[in-house]
């Protein structure tokens, strides 16, 4: 390569029709032309009369315009009470879930905004907040299309308000690590590798491992909110029983002896808010249900 | 080549013992930019290190001012929720209803009230036939719905009907069907 370069180089230069002026290509600016063009006179530009004017973008005629009602407080003026801020959109710009509504008030109208979200399609269950008076993943939940219906946004229910919309969920994860949410065992795997499970039990874990853990069950329940302190709540519980039920943990008696007081589980009154709301169709009443069950009959 | 990486050597070996010996090989290019005061980047926000005890007091402050996010007067009222608190509110009704009966019947003698059976009838009695039907009506209701609600809670209890379409079948079923009866029950004696 650097061999052919040098031949070219040797044939260029025994061109005739090179001028004295080192002549370099491409980008660099040709000294010659530069003097041309700064020494020639002004071009001036088309009267404004001859050329089209551009508006400023109006709001369209078939626009969905729908109110949203955000629940907002700030940490930073502690003293000033929580309120309801409204938002418009037009729905035909806005994409079809709630989360999109969010997004599109955050980085179009109001960057103040203050809500937790990640996947946005529902395998983190950050977005999980009341919508329309239901607990429910924002990422999950469409948008009601009929433009007259205001939609309502809040925290999760009878949670501590970080901002906006944020929950403080630290009560949350601690009754969940509070259940010892790990596998319990003391003897060695039978065959020394890997802790097996029939296919029969591994089917128990069904509806039951799937849980994301968004606390939309536990805030929809309204012994949660008068007994949080004690009371474990429906997300909790069925984590609970997911390891109650499985197959290889050692310590299940343990596990239900934990529970088996007048608080932790049974201020369960079988309301089934939380089967109603789980935006993953899980369904924590039945896990409830089976730990009940499983307590009294041991 | 050698004699570059000697040189090389020896600097980082400086760099390393002796840092401040050698201010502007560390600093030589931030310096650059810092010193264009056009193209210095302002921080409104200043960040400062505190210690973990101290940020826990912090944290202590704000959970202090954290309002409570809206529950009951927010959440959708559902037929799982209403059905439920309705079971507790006719239990109360029917358990505080035989209580201050009861305490009332006690009392009669000593207070001077009527309250016998005969006339209590006789009182009924002279009711319209509207009234009476209504008045029975919603004393009947309270006992038919914590039965049929509570044969429902019986059947969960057994782990059985927990689907949503179950749950609502369900609810929607002993709502009528107590309605239904208590109004049977006001017609029927």
């Amino acid at each position: 390569m650097a061999a052919l370069r040098s031949s070219t180089r040797l044939l260029a230069s025994r061109s005739l029709f090179r001028t004295t002026v080192p002549v370099r290509s491409f980008a660099s600016v040709n000294p010659i032309e530069s003097v041309k063009e700064a020494t020639s006179a002004s071009r001036p530009p088309v009267n404004e009369s001859k050329t089209s004017t551009v508006q400023e973008p109006s709001a369209s005629p078939d626009a969905r315009i729908k109110t949203f009602h955000v629940y907002r407080w700030n940490p930073d003026e502690p003293t000033s009470k929580p309120r309801m801020e409204s938002y418009t959109l037009d729905l035909n710009k806005t994409g079809p879930m709630m989360l999109d509504a969010l997004i599109r008030i955050k980085n179009e109208v109001d960057p103040t905004l203050t809500f937790r979200r990640s996947c946005r399609e529902g395998i983190c269950g950050s977005c999980a907040m009341n919508i329309d008076g239901v607990n429910t993943l924002a990422c999950l939940c469409r948008i009601p299309t009929d433009t007259k219906q205001e939609s309502r946004i809040y925290p999760l229910p009878h949670t501590y308000v970080v901002k906006d919309l944020v929950p403080d969920l630290t009560l949350f994860y601690k009754q969940y690590k509070s259940i010892k949410p790990y596998l319990q065992r003391s003897t060695p795997a039978p065959d020394g590798r890997e802790y097996r499970m029939s296919r029969e039990d591994r089917k128990k874990l069904d509806g039951l491992y799937e849980c994301i853990l968004c606390a939309c069950c536990s805030t929809s329940c309204p012994s949660y909110w008068w007994n949080s302190e004690e009371y474990l709540g429906p997300a909790i519980l069925l984590q609970s029983y997911r390891w109650i039920a499985d197959a290889r943990d050692e310590q299940t008696e343990q596990r239900k002896d934990a529970l088996n007081n007048s608080m932790s589980l049974y201020r369960c009154h079988t309301i089934l808010n939380c089967t109603r709301t789980c935006p993953k169709g899980l369904n924590p009443g039945l896990a409830i249900a089976e730990i009940k069950k499983s307590l009294s009959f041991s | 080549m050698l004699a570059q990486t000697i040189t090389q050597q020896s600097l980082r070996r400086m760099a390393i013992q002796r840092p401040l010996a050698m201010p502007m090989a560390k600093f030589a290019s931030p310096a650059a930019i810092a010193t264009n005061s056009q193209l210095m980047q302002t921080r409104p926000v200043a960040t400062r290190n505190i210690k973990p005890e101290e940020g826990y007091k912090i944290l202590v402050e704000q959970r202090k001012n954290r309002p409570v996010a809206p529950h009951l007067t927010i959440y959708k009222p559902q037929m799982t929720s209403i059905g439920s608190g309705l079971t507790r509110i006719t239990g109360a009704v029917l358990s505080g209803g035989f209580y201050i009966f009861g305490a009332a019947y006690l009392a009669a003698p000593l207070v001077g009230w009527h309250l016998e059976s005969a006339s209590l009838a006789a009182a009924f009695g002279s009711l319209p036939v509207i009234a009476k039907v209504l008045i029975k009506s919603v004393a009947a209701f309270p006992f038919t719905y914590h039965c049929i609600n509570g044969v429902r809670h019986l059947i969960w209890d057994m782990g059985k009907s927990f689907t949503n379409r179950q749950i609502q079948i369900g609810g929607w079923a002993a709502f009528g069907l107590s309605g239904i009866s208590a109004v049977y029950l006001a017609l029927a004696w």
